[in-house]
């Protein structure tokens, strides 16, 4: 046991000093907000910026009125046939035919291109061709916009959670969505790049021969389990530098927008306030006042241990087993398999229906669970769950360790040899 | 006592047998040199003493004690697939290393010292291992070895990769080692570290014990009742115990001739009976070397 916990804090040492730890850590927080900012305003420059593309449109209905600021519409006069041809030689966007059409029943409107049009071009064009329609018809109906707009209705929903203990919830599901696919998506990348580092650190023990060398003075279980728990504290603390660094970085912005930090009883600040705030915003913080962040981070950190732990085994095994990353492909995939599916799952059901029967087995099977789970802990998870979840979790791994174990004894002492998973049962069965 | 007593080892795997039932000892203070050709079971054997493996039958003692955990602080071993971290530095994978093997932080830290002293590279302390060249890096790794001071030592083709310079100093560093009263275990397949270091041999060829002893006794063993002669004026035998296996000519009438004795009779008979015959210059009996010994004995096998 003392030689696992020198091992892992050597393991430990020797990742934190490095400079490219360093840099993750501290860069990581900051890129992010700035990549997102970046992108934001290139799309709004692209928008801005935008040549305007040429139609051209052929109306025989007499309805169409070219007002748009997206495009620059050229009439054209003439048959169908002479237009498409026109448009084909000129560098314009396309041409809109419009027939003579029923406005209660518009038919038979085409949009030839060149290219294939976006789903935004389509939709830009069709709701121009509505909205004039519609002023059509209520100009023939005598109707003015004010009587259409009082006929229009806006019903808000809010909804309102009744906790166990009878307390009553302001709840939102679009923060809860986000924050659970913000946590979801942290554990994926996590597991998956500390899984890599373990993988890749074997085989540099390997290619080095240095493997020989330590496992005379320990067992090898010992240097494997040195090695993975020395990671995972790398992983923890870079988590909770992250965590610090984000949480400071939102502080400063709620500053910006001239709002109190969230964790500063805002709640009781908002009755006194609330006529001067955005009551949208004054409900997402609401929201998130709610949601158990300790509890989230508690859970993370169970999580990522327990999914690292399981998923950093079976990298273990496989670097193992290799003499070169390039050669641990065809055994990543298996292992990448799981993962991927927890992933888009996350996506397609867990964030949508966090509490429908597929999202429940996901967030208990061990393998997806440590994606799936953090998809649906945002939104309250039963106990039972959550703790099912856990004991199986832990079992996984237990399981997956020893696997990893039987393979990596064997693994880290074979050079040169050709390994498919045929030798891989062999190794595991192998006594020692 | 002796440094260990192995009965009946054996090592099987799913295709191939590594080692069937072995049995040797290995006198305490004594450089104990295993030979044998490319895949004898030499590795597996060393990996069984360092309890990377564990014997399918058979027992080993260490020291008097059934072979446990707690041995491998008493063995410093070299394996012949070695390497260090290159991104660490020289002083923190020594430290690292010794104190892996059980020494505590501080002793670990003085030991290194004492021993980067002793091989003169106090400057490398600070250097990382990727820095150094390979036989600045081999250095570093025996002090790794011996530095916990282990009674037991075991070094796998210990000389790859030195140059001439390091190999002697590493050998002064054996033969001082052994005097201070460790035993070291050689695995090698260099006859002429076995001809100067040696004193107890194990052979091994397809799994299987060739010889196990004193190299002098084995050297007797051996002995092929052959002489070699430095004589003036040439000479035929007629009688028919003797045989002239070889003759040299060295110009002037000077002969070197190799002779043959088939039946047991003492070097004197032989000597009277050239006296007769020529005029005796020198006259040596040839001892085997280790090398004819090795080849004799495993030569006829199929091995790199």
């Amino acid at each position: 046991m003392n030689k696992i916990i020198l091992i892992a804090r050597q393991e430990f040492k020797n990742r934190v000093q490095k400079r490219s730890f360093l840099i993750a850590t501290i860069l990581i927080p900051l890129l992010f907000p700035a990549l997102m900012g970046i992108m934001i305003y290139m799309a709004l420059q692209q928008e801005r910026n935008a040549t305007k593309e040429v139609v051209h449109y052929l109306d025989e209905s007499g309805l169409f009125k070219p007002e748009n600021d997206r495009y620059i519409f050229k009439s054209f006069t003439g048959s169908l046939e002479d237009a498409k041809r026109a448009i084909s030689h000129d560098n314009s966007f396309g041409l809109l035919y419009i027939p003579r059409l029923d406005v209660y029943n518009p038919k038979g409107v085409v949009l030839y291109t060149k290219v294939n049009p976006g789903p935004n071009d389509i939709g830009a064009l069709r709701s121009l061709l509505e909205d004039q329609l519609k002023e059509t018809k209520m100009r023939q109906l005598r109707l003015d916009q004010g009587l259409l707009d009082s006929l229009s209705t806006h019903v808000n929903i809010s909804t309102v959670t009744l906790t166990e203990t009878g307390q009553e919830q302001v709840s939102d599901s679009n923060v809860r969505f986000a924050i659970g696919m913000l946590f979801g998506l942290l554990m994926y990348l996590f597991i998956f790049i500390y899984g890599a580092q373990i993988m890749q650190g074997i085989i540099e023990e390997k290619t080095n021969k240095v493997v020989e060398v330590i496992v005379s003075a320990v067992r090898p279980f010992q240097l494997m389990m040195g090695k993975i728990l020395g990671l995972a504290s790398v992983g923890l603390l870079q988590f909770l530098i992250w965590i610090i660094l984000i949480s400071t970085l939102s502080g400063l912005v709620f500053i910006l927008f001239g709002i109190e930090m969230p964790q500063q009883q805002m709640a009781r600040e908002m009755t006194v306030q609330s006529g001067a705030v955005n009551p949208e915003l004054a409900k997402i913080i609401e929201v998130w006042n709610q949601i158990p962040l300790g509890y989230m981070i508690a859970n993370f950190v169970f999580y990522f241990l327990g999914g690292y732990l399981i998923y950093g085994a079976l990298f273990a095994a496989v670097g193992s087993a290799v003499d070169s990353p390039s050669e641990a492909q065809q055994f990543m995939f298996p292992i990448t398999i799981p993962m991927l599916i927890s992933y888009f799952s996350l996506f397609i059901f867990i964030l949508q229906d966090p509490h429908g029967p597929i999202s429940v087995w996901l967030s208990v099977i061990p393998f997806t669970s440590p994606i799936a789970m953090m998809g649906r802990v945002a939104f309250g998870v039963p106990g039972w769950q959550l703790a099912l979840s856990m004991v199986l979790l832990i079992g996984g791994f237990v399981l997956t360790t020893w696997v990893a174990a039987r393979i990596y004894r064997v693994g880290i002492l074979m050079h040169g040899a050709k390994v498919s998973y045929k030798v891989l049962a062999r190794w595991f069965l192998m006594k020692n | 006592m002796e440094a260990i007593i192995a009965s009946n080892v054996s090592k099987h795997y799913t295709n191939h047998t590594a080692l069937n039932r072995i049995s040797f000892t290995i006198p305490d203070k004594s450089i104990f040199g295993l030979l044998g050709p490319n895949g004898a079971g030499k590795t597996t054997l060393i990996r069984i003493i360092n309890q990377i493996i564990t014997p399918d039958e058979g027992a080993i003692t260490v020291f008097g004690e059934p072979l446990n955990p707690d041995h491998t602080g008493v063995i410093g071993y070299l394996p012949e697939e070695r390497g260090l971290y290159k991104k660490m530095k020289v002083g923190d994978q020594l430290v690292y290393l010794a104190r892996l093997k059980g020494l505590s932080k501080k002793d670990a830290t003085e030991k290194s010292k004492a021993w980067i002293k002793k091989f003169g590279i106090t400057d490398w302390w600070n250097k990382k291992v990727e820095d150094l060249s390979k036989g600045m890096a081999q250095k570093v790794q025996f002090i790794s070895t011996v530095m916990h001071e282990p009674r037991l030592i075991i070094l796998d083709e210990p000389f790859s990769g030195f140059d001439p310079i390091n190999a002697q100093l590493i050998t002064r560093e054996i033969l001082a080692l052994r005097d201070r009263g460790c035993t070291i275990i050689f695995s090698t397949h260099r006859m002429e570290t076995v001809e100067d270091l040696c004193d107890h041999i194990l052979l091994l060829n397809n799994a299987e014990k060739i010889l196990e002893g004193p190299k002098k006794r084995i050297k007797d063993q051996f002995r092929a009742s052959t002489y070699i002669v430095q004589h003036l004026g040439s000479f035929e035998f007629n009688d028919e115990q003797y045989t002239l296996v070889s003759r040299q000519g060295l110009g002037d009438n000077s002969y070197l001739s190799t002779i043959k004795v088939s039946r047991e009779e003492s070097p004197n008979q032989l000597l009277h009976h050239l006296i007769a015959v020529t005029e005796v210059h020198s006259f040596v009996e040839k001892i085997p070397t280790m090398s004819d010994i090795f080849i004799k004995l495993v030569g006829g096998g199929d091995h790199e």
